[in-house]
């Protein structure tokens, strides 16, 4: 599993490979954290290319997107597979967050 | 992985590791794999089995073994054309299954970083319960669609 980091004019594009679980679930925290120090105030993270998310996956994107929002920005989200989707139906936060199909179509308007 | 496993059948699965969740993805790879040679549903490999059970060994891990890595959790499997039997023991005094039962998809809850695991769990499987067998156990039943 890893993230990459990249950048679409000012919005921070955050790519998740593999799984989004209890043991790597820091690792995207401080990531999103580093770029929010360097001052990014919208994050896209792109489960394009994630298996499957915790319960710990879940609460992080939960913790960053209250953060993000404090600081006047958004955390969106993009790509999520039919499994994915119904993870975040049967939780509830498809309400939370806004979820695009494509990553391009999570851009417009950001 | 530096794991003690039993020889068993192929179709069952039993492995004691350290309390540590780097364990956690190499074990869900073989109970799907186990999973998939009885053609299981799609759905069932992709989210049902690999969310229920890494829930189900981070508690173990994180809760029961308070993160001891002196400490172990058992993992047995057996996986048969019907259904799944997943069995996670740690060296716990075990919890109450009863009285856990927050709803984290209310308005109130909804924000909340933790309180999701058990929720899952019983979304994703037919049958959870909890029992003491020198140890704690929690005992997750799918029945294959």
């Amino acid at each position: 599993m890893s993230f990459s980091v990249s950048t679409r004019g000012d919005v921070c594009i955050v790519e998740v490979e593999g799984q989004l679980i209890v043991g790597n679930r820091q690792e995207l925290k401080q990531k999103i954290l580093d770029e929010l120090e360097k001052g990014s105030r919208k994050v896209l993270v792109d489960f394009a290319r994630t298996g499957y998310i915790d319960s710990s996956g879940l609460g992080v994107l939960v913790s960053l997107a209250k953060k993000i929002r404090e600081m006047g920005g958004d955390l969106r989200l993009a790509n999520l597979n039919d499994d994915l989707q119904t993870l975040f139906e049967l939780t509830k936060l498809d309400t939370l967050f806004q979820i695009s199909e494509t990553r391009e179509r999570a851009l417009e308007g950001f | 992985m530096n794991s003690r496993v039993t020889p068993v059948e192929n179709r069952q699965l039993d492995v004691s590791i350290p309390s540590d969740v780097q364990y956690i993805e190499g074990i869900v790879e073989q109970v799907v794999l186990r999973c998939a040679a009885h053609s299981y549903p799609r759905r069932h490999l992709a989210l049902n089995v690999p969310v229920a059970l890494t829930e189900a060994l981070s508690n173990a891990i994180l809760r029961g073994n308070h993160d001891d890595a002196t400490r172990s959790v058992r993992v047995r499997a057996d996986v048969d054309s019907s259904r799944l039997v997943l069995e996670v023991h740690d060296e716990g005094t075990g919890f109450d299954l009863d009285a856990c039962t927050e709803d984290p998809t209310t308005p109130e809850n909804l924000l909340r970083e933790d309180g999701r695991g058990l929720f899952l769990m019983r979304r994703l499987m037919d049958h959870v319960e909890r029992f003491s067998d020198g140890g704690n156990v929690v005992r997750l039943i799918l029945r294959r669609a």
